[in-house]
């Protein structure tokens, strides 16, 4: 029977044959910790009495929690994983460089084919590159950069299979909200996701990145793009060296086959205070918004400022309404400045933070007041979640917060798009 | 095995930011303390009714959303000796099984908040001492077994100095 690329993949890695459910011991080829969870892997590491990481070239360190840092416990954490990463002689990105889920990619660490290992759940991103990218906790990190090997269980694969194209105003984030909305939270639980040659060539890498972030809210433990022209392109301009992309056999098993009619989607929303709690925009227009979150590993880049960009050219955000811009990384802030979308933003009267995880897990800046709404192009909803458990989160794609920044209050974004 | 305690009921989809917020990521790694914040977004009181061996019980997807491993250290913490749930989110349950916290997957659907349960892991059964039923739990496969046993991850690389497989294990 033929093999999917999650298959292959962990063949590959652990040096035999495996199928979906059986038990790989698989040789690591990146590893990945930040500032908020590396301090309990290194604490770990020094119970196990391991010194010294298997292998520094393999490791990669990125501070982006809360950047810059926003009080003396988060700066020794800080501090603490940046030493560590200096002392093992690991890749390692200071505040403001970056997320780690932009970085990796942007930065040329990531080809097809790879096995990465990353402490923290959104490291599914790397899979818009072919990689098997899963999210796992501390102890898990410090049991691989100890030994460069992982257990994994080899996951089943849902294929999804897309057909005709995205209608104007609607994104890869609305799709992927679309998705998770329809199959729940659990919907691909354990399994991977692996996304074919059947209209994915439509979709953007930014938006495939997107995408890909966004399958851990399903459950997922990897979504694999196949690598096409587009993602040729992106990688010839990051990576010098070459790779091997991995495709799935003809006669390969699917636990599940996943179509979705692309060109009956509109914009999506996901209500407070769950992912999946998903409704097209028309179900919520209209309902008051007093802050917006544009960025995050989630809808960070430079498409998705420019897509705000556009709708927000010579209108103002609404008086009462705070919107808060944190690009994924420094590299996409400096695009963002030279083809003039900062700007736009500015004048339309928009608050740019640090490139950072901002935000979205509430424990640096921009928390929500008491009884506030936001909007927020982040991969998460749930209460709390900001730092206020009095506040409510709204999800949507960029066009959407900059369309809802206008109004001030939750907007179809196809309002603006001629 | 046997395990004794009262439950405490929660609902599906129980995300780590709901058992231990981000914000509280800043005390470091003092998981006693952070165990005072236990759910507290869900209810703020819970910590305080918890005593040393009691469950908690819930739904579908426990654990779901970030990779934040303090969420079962957090759990362990405030005294919580097993979790019974319908399912698991997967980091959550690779989380848990590496710093010891038993997750018992089971149909929760009938035990009611505050039952008295006992659980033999000899037989893979759960016992509702208050409403006198049975329910038995999924049996986990020998190296998770092996693992726990160890007493979590750490404990079990010093013993077996890397991963101990069995070989074929197929889960």
């Amino acid at each position: 029977m033929g093999k999917t690329i999650s298959e292959k993949i962990l063949s590959l890695h652990s040096g035999k044959e495996v199928q979906a459910s059986d038990l790989a011991l698989a040789n690591v080829d990146l590893l990945m910790g930040h500032d908020w969870n590396t301090p309990l892997t290194i604490q770990v590491l020094k119970e196990m009495g391991v010194e010294r990481i298997f292998d520094p070239k393999k490791a990669v360190f990125v501070i982006d929690h809360a950047v810059p840092s926003p009080n003396e416990k988060v700066s020794a954490m800080q501090r603490e994983t940046e030493e560590f990463a200096r002392k093992q002689g690991a890749s390692l990105y200071l505040s403001g460089q970056g997320i780690c889920h932009q970085l990796l990619p942007e930065q040329g660490h990531i080809k097809p084919g790879m096995l990465v290992v990353g402490c923290d759940s959104h490291t599914t991103t790397y899979g818009a590159l072919n990689a098997f990218a899963i999210g796992v906790g501390s102890t898990d990190l410090a049991a691989a950069l100890a030994s460069g090997r992982i257990w994994l269980r080899v996951p089943e694969t849902i294929k999804v299979i897309f057909k005709n194209r995205l209608p104007k105003g609607v994104y890869a984030k609305d799709l992927i909200l679309n998705i998770i909305g329809r199959v729940t939270s659990e919907g691909a639980n354990y399994m991977a996701l692996e996304f074919g040659e059947d209209g994915v060539e439509e979709i953007s890498m930014d938006g495939r990145f997107t995408m890909a972030n966004m399958a851990v809210e399903m459950g997922a433990k990897a979504a694999l793009f196949e690598v096409d022209s587009k993602t040729r392109d992106w990688l010839s301009r990051r990576i010098s060296h070459s790779y091997e992309p991995i495709s799935p056999d003809p006669d390969s098993h699917y636990a599940k086959v996943w179509e979705w009619d692309l060109s009956s989607l509109v914009p999506q929303v996901a209500k407070p205070h769950n992912v999946d709690n998903v409704v097209p925009v028309t179900e919520v227009e209209g309902t008051e918004v007093h802050q917006g979150i544009l960025g995050t590993c989630t809808n960070g880049r430079v498409e998705d400022l420019k897509v705000a960009a556009e709708i927000l050219k010579g209108r103002k955000v609404f008086s009462d309404f705070r919107l808060i811009v944190v690009p994924a990384s420094k590299q996409v802030l400096m695009e963002a400045m030279r083809d003039g979308i900062l700007e736009t933003l500015l004048e339309a009267g928009a608050l740019i933070i640090p490139p950072g995880c901002g935000p979205c897990h509430g424990a640096s800046s921009g928390v929500p007041g008491d009884g506030e709404n936001v909007i927020s192009t982040a991969n998460r909803n749930f209460r709390g979640r900001m730092g206020n458990n009095k506040a409510s989160i709204y999800l949507a794609s960029p066009a959407t917060v900059a369309a809802s920044a206008i109004k001030g209050k939750i907007t179809d974004p196809r309002n603006y798009l001629g | 095995m046997i395990l004794k305690g009262k439950c405490h009921l929660l609902g599906d989809d129980i995300n780590t930011d709901y058992i231990i917020a981000s914000k509280y990521r800043s005390m470091g790694l003092d998981f006693k303390g952070m165990a005072k914040h236990l759910l507290e977004d869900l209810d703020p009181n819970i910590s305080n009714s918890i005593q040393k061996g009691d469950f908690l019980v819930a739904g579908r997807n426990f654990g779901c959303g970030s990779s934040r491993e303090f969420a079962p250290r957090v759990i362990l913490e405030a005294g919580i000796s097993a979790i019974l749930a319908l399912s698991y989110a997967r980091i959550f349950y690779r989380n848990s099984l590496n710093v010891g916290l038993r997750l018992l997957e089971c149909d929760t659907r009938s035990i009611r908040n505050g039952d008295i349960i006992e659980i033999d892991l000899k037989t893979w059964t759960a016992k509702d001492l208050t409403q006198d039923l049975s329910i038995p739990i999924k049996p986990l496969p020998p190296f998770m077994i092996q693992i726990l046993n160890d007493g979590g991850l750490v404990p079990h690389f010093k013993k077996w100095g890397g991963f101990h497989m069995i070989e074929g294990d197929r889960l």
